[in-house]
C-alpha cells in the first residue's frame, strides 16, 4: 500500500515538474531576448534606416514601415473574406458546401507557410513582374483565413437562436439580421480572433521570403520588395556582422512585445466577455 | 414630387369637385410604392449578401483546390525529369542537374521525430497536471496561459535565440561526448522544435482529460486505486485516440516548420550521419535555394518538396482533426 502510494506521489511530482519545466525555456528565451534587445532601441534606432556594415548606429524604420503596410494589406483582404465566410458555415450547418468548406479551413489551416509562399510567388510574383509587398500581404491574408473562420463561426454558433428568430419576426431581412444582430452581439468574439491572426503572421518569415522579399531602403509602394521585421531579423541575424546582429536583437525584442501584448491582450478581451475560441 | 401632385390638384377642376381622390390619399399611395420599393431593394440586397457569402464559401474550396493544382503544375517538370526515383535519390547536385530529395525527407523525418520525442513527456505533464490534478485556480491558469504563450512568439525569434544560445551549448556538448564539434544540426533543431510544439500536444490533450467522465474515475477510487493508478488504468486509456490526435498535430507542425530549423541546422545537402551532424529539411531547402534556382528544373524540383510536404501535413493534420471529431461525438 506504502508503495502504491508512493508511486502516485512520485508520479504526482514528476508531472508537476515537468509541467513546470516547459515554461523554463520561454523565460529564458524572453529574457534573453529583452536583455539583448532593450538597450538598443531609442528612438535613433526607431526612425532611421540600417547603416552599411562598418558603420555605428542605424535603425529598422523601413521594417517596421514595411511591416505595418504589409499587416495591413493582409489584414484588409482577410477581415472581410474571412468573416463573410465564417457567417456563411454559422448559418449553414448542414450544407455540402459548408462540409467542403469547414474541410477547406482545416487543411489550410495545417499548410505549412513556406507552401503558400511558393504559391503566392506563382500567383501573384510571377504575372506582376517581380517581388512585391502586396504578394507578400496576400500570402499573410491566406494564414490568416483560417483563424478568422474558425473564431467568427465558433462564436456566432454561440449565440442563442431566439437572438435570430426574435429578429426574423420583426421582418429583418437576412442581411440585416446578420450585420445588424448578429455580428454586434459577436463581436468580441470575432475580434479576438482577428487579433489572434494578426498576431499569428506579424511574426511569420518563410512566406516572405519569396513574396515581400525584403529591401535596405524605405519603400511605401505595395507594388515594389518591401521589408518587414521578420525578413529582417532573418537575414541580419544569419549574417556574420555584430552591428547587424546589434539590430537583429533590436528587432527582434520589438517584434516579441507587440506579438506578446497582441496574445496577452486577445486572452483579457476573450476572458472580459466570456468567449471561448 | 410631392408637390406637384398637389398643384394638379389644385388646377384639375375634376380633381376638386366630384372625384374622392384627395392629396393625403395621394400621399399614401406614394408612401405606399415607396414602401414596396423598398422592401424590394431591401430583398435585393438579402439576395446578394447570400450571394455574396456563398461565393466566399466556395472561394475557399478553390483556393485550397488551386494551391494544389499550382504544386502540381509546377513540379510536373520535375516529375517527368526524375520520376518516382526522386524520392529515394541520394545525391542532390543541382550543378549537375541530380535530384534526390532523400537527403531532406531524411532531415525531416529526424528532426520531427527527435522533437516529438522530446516534447511527448512535457506536453503530457502540462496535459495532466491541466486536466487531472489541477483543472483550476490561478496558478494552473497562469501556467496555461504562458505555455499558450510558447505557440506565439515567432519561428524566426526561436531560431535566432537557438543560433546565439544554444548553438554554443550544443557545441560544448559535442565536445565532451567527442563529436566534431559544430553546434549547427539535427540535434540542435529539434531541440528549439520541440519547445515550439509543446503546446499543441497539452492544449489537445487537456482539454480531452477534461472529458473523462468522472463517474469513470470515481469508480476506480473507490475500489481503492490511488492517483496515478488512475490516471494509468482509466484516464490514458480513455483519452488514448485524443491524445494521439494532438501528437498528430505536434507533428504536423514540426513538419512544416521552417525558419527556426534553416537557421540552426547547418544547410548541407548530405544524408545526415548522426543526430549531431548537420542536414537539411524540406522546408528548409525550400526557403535557402528558392530564390538561386536558376533553372526550371531546378525550381520544380523544389516544388516537388513543397508538394510532398503539403499532401504529408494535410493527411496527418486530416487524421488528428478526424480523431478528435471522433472522441469528442
Amino acid at each position: 500500500m506504502k508503495y502504491r502510494i508512493g508511486k502516485s506521489t512520485g508520479f504526482q511530482v514528476l508531472t508537476i515538474t515537468l509541467a513546470f519545466a516547459c515554461v523554463v525555456p520561454l523565460i529564458f528565451i524572453l529574457i534573453y531576448i529583452l536583455q539583448a534587445g532593450i538597450t538598443k532601441i531609442n528612438w535613433h534606432f526607431i526612425t532611421n534606416l540600417p547603416k552599411p556594415v562598418g558603420e555605428v548606429g542605424g535603425g529598422i524604420a523601413n521594417a517596421l514601415l514595411g511591416s505595418m503596410i504589409i499587416i495591413g494589406c493582409a489584414s484588409v483582404i482577410a477581415i472581410p473574406f474571412g468573416i463573410l465566410c465564417g457567417i456563411y458555415l454559422s448559418e449553414n450547418k448542414t450544407s455540402k458546401l459548408a462540409y467542403w468548406s469547414r474541410l477547406c479551413v482545416d487543411i489550410l489551416q495545417g499548410v505549412p507557410s513556406i507552401v503558400i509562399g511558393i504559391v503566392a510567388y506563382f500567383w501573384l510574383v510571377k504575372p506582376l513582374g517581380g517581388f512585391s509587398a502586396l504578394s507578400g500581404s496576400a500570402a499573410l491574408a491566406i494564414m490568416m483565413l483560417p483563424i478568422i473562420i474558425r473564431s467568427t463561426e465558433e462564436t456566432l454558433l454561440m449565440l442563442p437562436d431566439s437572438l435570430r428568430e426574435a429578429a426574423y419576426a420583426l421582418g429583418m431581412p437576412f442581411h440585416r439580421v446578420i450585420l445588424k444582430v448578429i455580428i454586434p452581439c459577436g463581436i468580441s468574439g470575432i475580434l479576438s480572433g482577428v487579433m489572434l491572426s494578426v498576431a499569428r503572421i506579424a511574426g511569420e518569415t518563410a512566406p516572405l521570403l519569396f513574396t515581400a522579399f525584403g529591401n535596405p531602403y524605405l519603400s511605401g509602394n505595395i507594388f515594389k520588395p518591401m521589408q518587414s521585421l521578420p525578413l529582417l531579423i532573418f537575414n541580419y541575424a544569419t549574417s556574420p556582422y555584430n552591428d547587424w546582429h546589434d539590430l537583429a536583437w533590436g528587432a527582434s525584442c520589438i517584434l516579441l512585445i507587440f506579438v506578446l501584448l497582441l496574445n496577452i491582450f486577445t486572452k483579457l478581451i476573450t476572458r472580459k466577455w466570456k468567449v471561448q475560441l | 414630387m410631392e408637390s406637384t401632385v398637389d398643384n394638379n390638384l389644385i388646377t384639375r377642376p375634376e380633381n376638386i369637385l366630384g372625384r374622392v381622390i384627395t392629396s393625403a390619399k395621394i400621399r399614401d399611395a406614394v408612401k405606399g410604392i415607396k414602401r414596396i420599393k423598398r422592401s424590394h431593394r431591401q430583398i435585393k440586397a438579402e439576395n446578394v449578401f447570400r450571394k455574396t457569402i456563398i461565393i466566399i464559401a466556395l472561394a475557399t474550396v478553390v483556393l485550397v483546390l488551386g494551391i494544389m493544382l499550382t504544386l502540381i503544375m509546377q513540379s510536373v517538370l520535375s516529375i517527368k525529369a526524375t520520376g518516382i526515383g526522386y524520392l529515394w535519390g541520394k545525391t542532390w547536385d543541382p550543378v549537375r542537374d541530380i535530384f534526390g530529395a532523400y537527403p531532406f525527407i531524411l532531415g525531416t523525418i529526424f528532426t520531427s521525430f527527435l522533437a516529438l520525442f522530446i516534447s511527448i513527456p512535457f506536453s503530457f505533464a502540462v496535459a495532466i497536471f491541466l486536466g487531472e490534478y489541477y483543472p483550476k485556480g490561478w496558478l494552473p491558469n497562469l501556467l496555461k496561459n504562458t505555455v499558450e504563450l510558447i505557440a506565439a512568439v515567432p519561428s524566426v525569434i526561436y531560431g535566432f535565440w537557438g543560433l546565439a544560445v544554444l548553438v554554443p551549448i550544443v557545441r560544448s556538448l559535442e565536445t565532451k561526448i567527442g563529436v566534431q564539434p559544430v553546434g549547427l544540426g539535427i540535434f540542435t533543431s529539434s531541440l528549439i522544435l520541440a519547445v515550439m510544439i509543446i503546446p499543441y500536444a497539452a492544449s489537445l490533450g487537456q482539454s480531452m482529460i477534461k472529458m473523462v467522465p468522472s463517474n469513470l474515475k470515481e469508480a476506480a477510487y473507490s475500489l481503492g486505486a490511488t492517483r496515478w493508478e488512475v490516471i494509468r488504468s482509466v484516464i490514458l486509456p480513455y483519452t488514448k485516440s485524443g491524445l494521439f490526435a494532438g501528437i498528430l498535430l505536434s507533428l504536423g507542425r514540426a513538419l512544416g516548420e521552417t525558419m527556426a530549423v534553416t537557421m540552426v541546422i547547418g544547410n548541407t545537402s548530405l544524408i545526415p550521419k548522426s543526430i549531431f551532424a548537420p542536414g537539411n529539411t524540406m522546408a528548409s531547402v525550400i526557403a535557402n535555394e528558392f530564390t538561386e534556382a536558376d533553372h526550371p528544373v531546378y525550381l520544380s524540383a523544389l516544388i516537388e518538396l513543397g508538394l510532398v510536404l503539403f499532401l504529408v501535413t494535410v493527411v496527418i493534420n486530416m487524421v488528428g482533426k478526424r480523431l478528435t471529431k471522433q472522441f469528442t461525438n
